[in-house]
Formats: C-alpha cells, structure tokens, sequence
C-alpha cells in the first residue's frame, strides 16, 4: 500500500536545514502556542543575522538577547500576565536589533495573506495616518483604480523562508491538528513559507487525528509541511491548551531573570546550555524545588 | 446622595461610551473598560457583544476573572482583524501618551531608533482607529499621559487621519477618552480634546493642572454622572465582588493618603 512520505525529524535535523540570513516566521500569538523547542535549539546553534517574523513573545526575547537577529518584523512583543518582554525591551532600547519593521497587528496578517497569495502587496486602510507609515518609508500607498480613489496602504508581502510552528498533534506526514481555543496564524505562517515545520506533542497515526476530534481541527495539511518534529512539551512555558497551560511560576521566574544581565547569566546557564531533555529536566527540577521548599 | 467610588464613577462613564453602539462587538482592553462594558451590556445596551478576550463570544455576563458559562461564539484573533475591518466594533484601548489632536500611543517612549521606554509596539491600534470607533481608558490622568505631542502615533488622530486623505476619515472615529478624573472627546475646534464631564469631586482646574496639553472647555462642564442604585449593585454584588476596581482607581480618600 502506498502512503504518503514520513516526515519526521529532530529538533536538530530542523535547525540543520535554516542558514545564516534567512527569514523565519514564528507561529503562536505572544505567551500562546509558540514552538520553544525549536526557538531553544536556534539558541543553542550558530546561526545568525536572521530576520524573524512573529506575534512576538519570550520567543523575540530570547532571540534578540542571544545576537540571532537582524531584522525583526513585528506589531507587539508581550507576555500578557507579564506586559513588557523584558528581553525585548533592553534589546530595542540599548539598540542591539539592527533592523526594527514595526506593523499595526492585522497589516501583519495582511503581509503574510499577501506572500501567501504569492502576490506582492495587499490593500488595506490599517496604518494610514500612523507613524507606522513614517518609520517604514518603503511601505507605499495604492490608489484604487475605481469610482473611489481611495489612497490605500499596499501592505507588502511578508514572504518567509522558513515557518516554525507548534501544535497539539500531527501524522507522520505533517497532518496536524490545534486542540486549543484558536489557530493563531500558524496556516498562513506555513502557506507564506517555502518550507514548514511543525513540532508538536505527540505525533499520532492519521486515523487518530480525527478518532475523537472534529476534522475542523485540521490546521495544516501534510502539503504546507516539510517536517514533523515530536516534542513533548515543546512550547514550554507559553501554552498549548489543552494539553497544558502557561507555566506563570516560571515565566515569573524568566522575566525576573531577564530583568538584570547577573541574574539572566545564572538563568542561562541553567536552562539554556544544554539540549531540549536538559532544559525539560532543568524545568522539572525547578518546579520540584519550588514545592520542597513551599 | 451617592456613595460612588471613583472607580464606580468611571464604570458608569464607561458603559455610557458604549451604550449607544446596538449589536457590535464592544471590545475594553483592561480591566476597568472589562468592567463597564459588562456593566453597560446589562443595563443600557443589552445588544453589545462581548468576548472573553481571548477566542469565545461570552453567551452572558459573567463576573470579572470568571468564564462564560454560556458561549454564543468564536472570535479568534484572526477573526477580530477580519471585524476590526468591517467596522462592527468599538474599541478601547489603554494610551501611555495622547495629544490634543487626539493621536495615542502604546508603542515606546523616546526616539524611535534608541527608544527610553520601549513599550508593547503600535498592536491594532493603526489600524484600529482607521476602521471602527475607538474610545481610550487613563487610568492615571497626567501630564506624562496628556502630552503636547506623542512620541509615536500609534492610533490615529483627527488631524492625521485627515492629512491621510478620504480612506483614513472615512470610517474614523474616536469616540471618548475617559480618565480618573474626566470624560473627554475631541468635540474641541478641529477635532482636538474636549473636556466634556469632570468626575464629583474633581474641578475643571484640576483636570487642567493634571494635562501637558491644552483641552477645550466650554462654559459649564457637567458634573461626570453618578452611578445608579442598580449599577452599584450590579458592580459590587455581581461583576465585581473582589472590588478589583479599586486596584486600578484606588478610592479617592486612600489616594490622597498614600
């Protein structure tokens, strides 16, 4: 019988596929659903001057504290319970992010709906007037050819090397599914893509996707995905409802942390040193020291 | 007489921001706004339609903190943009900085390139204020907040949106700005902020010595309403029992005091 390729891979098989200078969509949406462990392998590689294109959360953070980024293209960077990245904030004010492309939250979408569509621009009204225009001289306006003449943003395309995202389940083949309350744009992040990677919880049989959960669910097709990566926990500490919430205790810690480059460097090399089992061994630890000494 | 805190008197001025929108998605960011949406959703508009700020349509009107217990919808946030752009929304959104033209900002403090503060980006509110009606919560009126001119303009102002041309005004519409100490608009001449309520207790010269900017004022402000018997006990009794509003407008007495 005949079936589609497998496409399974480790986290470090997908690392060893991105290069030096590429441009790297991050799905998820600021503290939800955003693929860590791949962010954390990044970290530990020797890539550089990427341009990363993300609803940003610890992801940009950490990124942008580690020297990896060239270019960041993004509408907020926020951890929600916790307003302001920390990492992010001292990266954009010690001017350590060469290149800052700073967009109103749906002219995002609208970049990525654009590449998407392989077209090069989409209009919209989002932007007009703001200083986003201003600090962005290379976005134009369109005239519409119509009765109207409206003068429009022509929000250009956001085209992506390569996507990274994270969801709850995924076949061999890069059938996957979100469980949790909202897609996010991981879709459109793969669809602007020429290649995607999906890491996931658990990876399951193709019949499993669907044995009790609606067909819905199905966010990516096994065509928009070049790799499958199982990584248990693997958007560790943002969410990945229902399989498991934000870990506030340690976000709590992480922001801290990153508060003072001291107390960030004995972060560091607690968690960030060594490879995904470690840090996933370091979080386990940290939670069991907590309650011991609670 | 009333016994209102000032907390309680921006949860009334608030729900009356939204009192008049009918059947569109009313959409406070923090937790005052959450507050008087809620509050306005059960007394004078009982047609708005609120989230649980994250992906569901809230079916009732649940305490804050709390869940739906009824759910009449989804609202991703990709979905949001997708309303944003269709216009049946109204928004209000916190601002660091807000000028007299009525240009807000939630991006960073500072220049842009080498930023003091930098904040949490420009988020929807370009686009925002471009789409649907926009209303903004300061919780902390001041001159940092109300400053002569914003250090990036994230939300659009009138004068901005009219030097953008006929796309930028066509649907622009900044509706109240209502703060700790007053509700304002920008019914001032070209569209620049007026005061158009001060809070009991709060004077007309108050509200100026707490602003960076000039606001129009016209003869006789009004005195902000009081809360009704009702509303007081919708706020204390069921939506917010924890008196969690008192965090963020802490009651006028203790204020002075700390």
């Amino acid at each position: 019988m005949s079936t589609p390729r497998d496409k399974r891979m480790t986290i470090d098989q997908v690392v060893g596929e991105l290069k030096d200078g590429m441009t790297i969509g991050i799905g998820g949406w600021g503290p939800r659903r955003k693929p860590m462990a791949l962010v954390r392998a990044i970290l530990r590689s020797e890539l550089k001057d990427l341009t990363i294109v993300s609803y940003g959360g610890a992801d940009v953070g950490l990124l942008c504290a580690a020297g990896k980024v060239k270019r960041l293209v993004f509408a907020f960077v926020s951890l929600d319970t916790v307003p302001l990245e920390p990492l992010f904030t001292r990266a954009r004010q010690d001017g350590t992010i060469p290149e800052v492309v700073e967009l109103d939250e749906g002219m995002f979408q609208t970049g990525l709906q654009a590449a998407a569509q392989r077209l090069p621009f989409l209009p919209m009204r989002a932007g007009l007037g703001s200083d986003v225009l201003v600090h962005n001289p290379d976005i134009r306006t369109v005239t519409s050819p119509y009765a109207d003449g409206e003068e429009l943003v022509a929000v250009p395309a956001l085209p992506l090397d390569v996507a990274l995202v994270h969801l709850n389940r995924a076949d061999q083949h890069g059938n996957a599914t979100y469980l949790g309350p909202d897609p996010y744009f991981d879709d459109l992040f793969c669809l602007a893509a020429d290649r995607a990677y999906v890491s996931v919880e658990q990876v399951v049989d193709t019949a499993g996707l669907t044995v009790d959960t609606p067909v819905q669910r199905l966010l990516l097709s096994r065509m928009m995905v070049a790799g499958v990566v199982e990584a248990p926990n693997g958007a560790h500490f943002t969410t990945c409802t229902p399989d498991y919430e934000r870990d506030e205790t340690f976000m709590r810690h992480y922001a801290k942390a990153a508060a003072d480059p001291g107390t960030w460097a004995a972060f560091e090399a607690r968690f960030l040193t060594g490879d995904e089992v470690a840090y996933q061994q370091a979080v386990t630890d940290f939670h069991a020291e907590r309650e011991a000494s609670a | 007489m009333s016994d209102a805190t000032r907390a309680e008197v921006c949860a009334a001025a608030i729900a009356d921001c939204f009192a008049d929108d009918g059947e569109i998605f009313g959409s406070p960011m923090g937790l005052l706004p959450t507050l008087g949406a809620r509050l306005c959703k059960l007394t004078s508009n009982p047609d708005l339609v609120l989230s649980d700020g994250e992906a569901l349509w809230l079916g009732g009107v649940p305490p804050l903190g709390e869940s739906a217990e009824v759910v009449e919808g989804w609202i991703p946030f990709r979905r949001v943009f997708e309303i944003v752009a269709s216009g049946k929304r109204h928004v209000m959104m916190g601002a660091t900085q807000i000028d007299r033209h009525g240009n807000q900002n939630i991006s960073l403090i500072g220049d842009y390139d080498r930023p003091k503060r930098m904040l949490l980006g420009a988020r929807g509110a370009p686009g925002n204020t471009v789409n649907n009606r926009t209303s903004y919560w300061v919780p902390k009126h001041s001159s940092r907040v109300f400053v002569e001119q914003v250090d990036m303009v994230s939300g659009v102002g009138a004068a901005r949106a009219a030097a953008a041309g006929p796309a930028a005004t066509r649907f622009h519409d900044i509706h109240r700005v209502v703060t700790n100490l007053a509700v304002l608009d920008l019914g001032g001449p070209d569209g620049t902020l007026r005061v158009r309520s001060v809070h009991p207790g709060v004077t007309v010269d108050e509200v100026h010595e707490a602003s960076g900017c000039a606001l129009h004022v016209e003869s006789d402000v009004p005195q902000t309403r009081q809360p009704s018997l009702e509303e007081l006990t919708l706020i204390r009794e069921m939506l917010d029992p924890r008196a969690l509003r008192d965090r963020e407008v802490p009651p006028v007495e203790k204020a002075a005091a700390s």
